[in-house]
C-alpha cells in the first residue's frame, strides 16, 4: 500500500542511517534547569590512533548531563588545563574553578575499527576517583558508547540510572496542499541519528515500544481504515495484528511482551479494550461499557489495565483486572477532563492528560496518596511518555502553531523543549532499556 | 423593493414544489418537510416546473424529492463542542442522503468522523466515531440499509483547518459524507 517501512538497526551498531528528505534532527534543550545545578567539568578526551578522533565524546557526554537540568557543564574556554588522564589532573585548578566533579577520557584505536573507550570521574575537592571504566567500541557504535558512558557518570553523581542510550519514537507529520506525508521517526535520546522506519499519505498515530525495545506496535490508516501493526526495528519487518472493521486503535504490550491491550469499536462503534495475544489469537475483551473506553496502559505486574473512559461523563481513568474479571474501578476524581494514562516505571503513579482550568496538561498521579499534580503549563498538552528510569515525561505540545515536543522532570523542576526545523512532531515515546 | 425579490422567490419556490410529488396536500406538506417554502404555495402544479431549476434534463434518481440535489451537495455535518448531537440545520440534509441510500441500495457511503485538537489522540477517536454513528443512526432510522454504510474515525488526525482556534475547531468537529459506487 502506500506505506513503507524502513530496517533500521536495533542497536546503534547496525543501524542503517536513513536520510529522509525533509527529516530535521530535534534540537533538544533545557528551559528550565535546577537552581543547584552540579558544577562539572567534562574535559576533552584524548585520541591515540590514526586519522581524526571518531567522535567528540566529551561534548556528547557534555550535553546529556546538560540537558538533563541536574548538571552546569563548565564551558571548555574556561578550562586551564586539558588532563586525559589521572597524573595529569591539578585538582586545585578546578577547585578554582569551582567544580565539583571531573571526567576525563580516552580513546584508544586498537586494530581495524576496535577502540578503547576509557572514562574516570574524579570528586574534585577530595581528590579521588568515584568512577572508572574502559569499554569497547567500534566507529559506528562510539555514540552509543558514550551515551553509556554519560549514564554510569549520571547513575553515580545521582543515585538515578541514566537514560541517555535509549531512544524515542515520535510520528512527524508534513503538511501538503497534495498529498500529507504521516512518518514514524525513531531517534536517539538526544535527538541524534533520526531514521524513519514507516512512512504513509495517511495518518500513522499511537506508536508503542515493546519491552525488550525492539519492536514497536502503532495504528496505520493505510486503505483508509484503521489497523495495528508491529514492526521489528532491526529487519524492518512488520504485520498486521489487528485490522477488523471499525476501530482498531491504542495498542500497548504487556511487560511481558506477550499480550496486546488494544481498542475495538466493531461495526457498531462501542469503543471497548480488549487484550489479545498475537501469537495464539487468543482474544479477551475487559471493558462491556456502551461509553467510550480506550487507551489502554498496563500496570506494571502486568495483572490490571488502566483506561480512558468517559461513562461518568466526561473521560476519566479506571483500573481493571487484566484476565477480564472483576469490573473497573474509577482511578481520578479530580478534575473533569483526564485521559491516556501511563504507568510510571515504579508502578506507583499515572502520567495523564489533564484539564487544568481550560488547559490540557500533563498531570502526575500519585496511586498511593491519591493526589494529582499538574507538570506542564502549555494549553495542548497530551501523549505523556515516562523515561525509563522515571525521571523525565517526555509530551507533545503546540508552539508557535506547530506541533513540538517537550518534557518535564517528575518533580516538575526540568524542564526541555524540543523542537523540530520542519513540520509537526508528535506522540513522542521513550523506550524502554533495552537489555530489559 | 423586496417586493420583487420575494416574487421571484416566491416563483422558485413554486418550481421546487412543481417538481414534487403532484397534488399533495399543502399545509401538511410544507409544515413537516419543507419548512423554508412558507405560506402553503408548495402545493401548486404550476406549469412553469418544467422550466428554471433542474433545467437540461437532469436525471433525477429514483426516490429523490425536489431540492434534494441541493442537498446532497451537502456532505459535511458540523458538530458542537464536546457533543455527537446532530444541530437541527442538518435533518433535511441528512434526509435526502436517506433518501439517496433508502432508493439506490447498491449506493455506498462511507461516513469519515473527526474531532477538533484539543485533549488525546485515542480519545478523539472515540469522539469522531460517536459523531460518525449518530449520522449512521440518523441514517438507518430513515431506511438505509446498514450493509450501505461503513464508518471510519480519524479523531483530530485530519483537520480541515490546521488552525488552533474556536473557528478552526469548529470546522473540525465534523462527520464528512463520501459516496462510493
Amino acid at each position: 500500500m502506500n506505506v513503507k517501512t524502513i530496517a533500521s538497526g536495533a542497536l546503534a551498531a547496525c543501524m542503517l542511517l536513513v536520510s529522509a528528505p525533509g527529516l530535521a534532527q530535534l534540537r533538544i534543550e533545557i528551559s528550565q534547569g535546577v537552581s543547584e545545578a552540579v558544577p562539572i567539568a567534562v574535559v576533552p578526551f584524548g585520541y591515540e590512533g590514526r586519522g581524526g578522533v571518531p567522535l567528540d565524546a566529551a561534548e556528547l557526554i557534555a550535553g546529556d548531563l546538560q540537558r538533563s537540568g541536574r548538571f552546569a557543564p563548565m564551558d571548555r574556554d574556561d578550562m586551564i588545563s586539558t588532563p586525559t588522564a589521572a597524573p595529569e589532573i591539578n585538582f586545585a585548578d578546578w577547585r578554582l574553578l569551582k567544580s565539583d566533579f571531573l571526567v576525563i577520557g580516552r580513546v584508544v584505536e586498537e586494530g581495524l575499527d576496535r577502540y578503547v573507550f576509557r572514562f574516570q570521574v574524579f570528586d574534585v575537592f577530595r581528590g579521588t576517583q568515584l568512577l572508572g571504566y574502559q569499554l569497547p567500541a567500534t566507529a559506528a557504535n562510539m555514540r552509543a558508547v558514550a551515551h553509556r558512558a554519560a549514564d554510569m557518570i549520571f547513575e553515580k553523581l545521582t543515585g538515578v540510572p541514566g537514560a541517555f542510550s535509549t531512544r524515542i519514537a515520535y510520528v512527524s507529520v508534513m503538511r501538503d496542499t497534495e498529498r500529507d506525508l504521516y512518518r514514524l521517526v525513531v531517534a536517539d535520546a538526544d535527538g541524534a541519528n533520526p531514521a524513519v522506519i514507516a512512512e504513509s499519505s495517511q495518518p500513522l498515530m499511537s506508536p508503542t515500544w515493546s519491552p525488550d525495545a525492539r519492536r514497536l506496535a502503532y495504528v496505520s490508516f493505510e486503505g483508509r481504515r484503521s489497523g495495528i501493526y508491529v514492526q521489528e526495528l532491526a529487519t524492518g519487518e512488520r504485520r498486521v495484528v489487528s485490522r477488523n472493521q471499525g476501530i482498531n486503535g491504542a495498542p500497548a504490550f504487556s511487560p511481558d511482551g506477550r499480550w496486546l491491550a488494544l481498542t475495538l469499536s466493531g461495526e457498531d462503534g462501542n469503543l471497548d479494550v480488549y487484550v489479545s495475544n498475537p501469537a495464539t489469537g487468543q482474544k479477551r475483551r475487559l471493558t462491556t461499557n456502551s461509553a467510550i473506553d480506550t487507551e489502554p496502559a498496563w500496570s506494571r505486574d502486568g495483572k490490571d489495565v488502566f483506561f480512558t473512559s468517559d461513562r461518568s461523563g466526561g473521560p476519566q481513568i479506571y483500573r481493571v483486572a487484566a484476565d477480564g474479571s472483576g469490573s473497573p474501578q474509577r482511578v481520578t476524581f479530580e478534575g473533569a477532563y483526564n485521559a491516556r494514562p501511563r504507568v510510571s516505571p515504579d508502578g506507583k503513579s499515572l502520567a495523564l492528560v489533564h484539564n487544568d482550568r481550560g488547559n490540557y496538561r500533563i498531570a502526575l498521579l500519585d496511586l498511593e496518596r491519591n493526589t494529582t499534580q499538574v507538570l506542564s503549563d502549555g494549553r495542548q498538552d497530551e501523549s505523556p511518555s515516562f523515561a525509563p528510569n522515571g525521571s523525565m515525561i517526555i509530551f507533545a505540545t503546540r508552539q508557535g502553531g506547530r506541533g513540538v515536543l517537550a518534557a518535564v522532570s517528575t518533580d516538575g523542576r526540568v524542564k526541555q523543549s524540543i523542537a523540530s526545523a520542519a513540520g509537526d512532531v508528535r506522540e513522542p515515546v521513550w523506550s524502554p532499556y533495552p537489555d530489559n | 423593493m423586496s417586493s420583487k425579490i420575494l416574487i421571484s422567490l416566491a416563483l422558485s419556490l413554486l418550481v421546487l414544489g412543481g417538481c414534487s410529488k403532484g397534488g399533495t396536500k399543502p399545509d401538511e406538506e410544507t409544515e413537516a418537510g419543507a419548512a423554508v417554502a412558507g405560506e402553503g404555495d408548495y402545493s401548486s402544479q404550476s406549469g412553469l416546473g418544467t422550466g428554471a431549476v433542474g433545467t437540461g434534463g437532469a436525471y433525477v434518481e429514483p426516490g429523490m424529492e425536489p431540492g434534494d440535489e441541493a442537498l446532497l451537495t451537502e456532505t459535511v455535518v458540523y458538530f458542537d463542542f464536546d457533543t455527537a448531537r446532530i444541530r437541527s440545520e442538518y435533518s433535511e440534509i441528512l434526509a435526502a442522503h436517506a433518501r439517496r441510500l433508502a432508493a439506490n441500495p447498491g449506493i455506498s457511503v462511507r461516513l469519515e468522523g473527526h474531532a477538533d485538537e484539543r485533549g488525546s489522540r485515542e480519545y478523539n477517536i472515540g469522539l469522531g466515531e460517536r459523531r460518525a454513528q449518530a449520522v449512521r443512526q440518523a441514517l438507518m432510522l430513515q431506511g438505509v440499509s446498514s450493509v450501505q454504510i461503513t464508518t471510519v474515525s480519524y479523531g483530530e488526525e485530519r483537520p480541515a483547518d490546521p488552525g488552533s482556534d474556536e473557528q478552526a475547531w469548529a470546522k473540525n468537529r465534523r462527520v464528512e459524507i463520501a459516496y462510493s459506487e
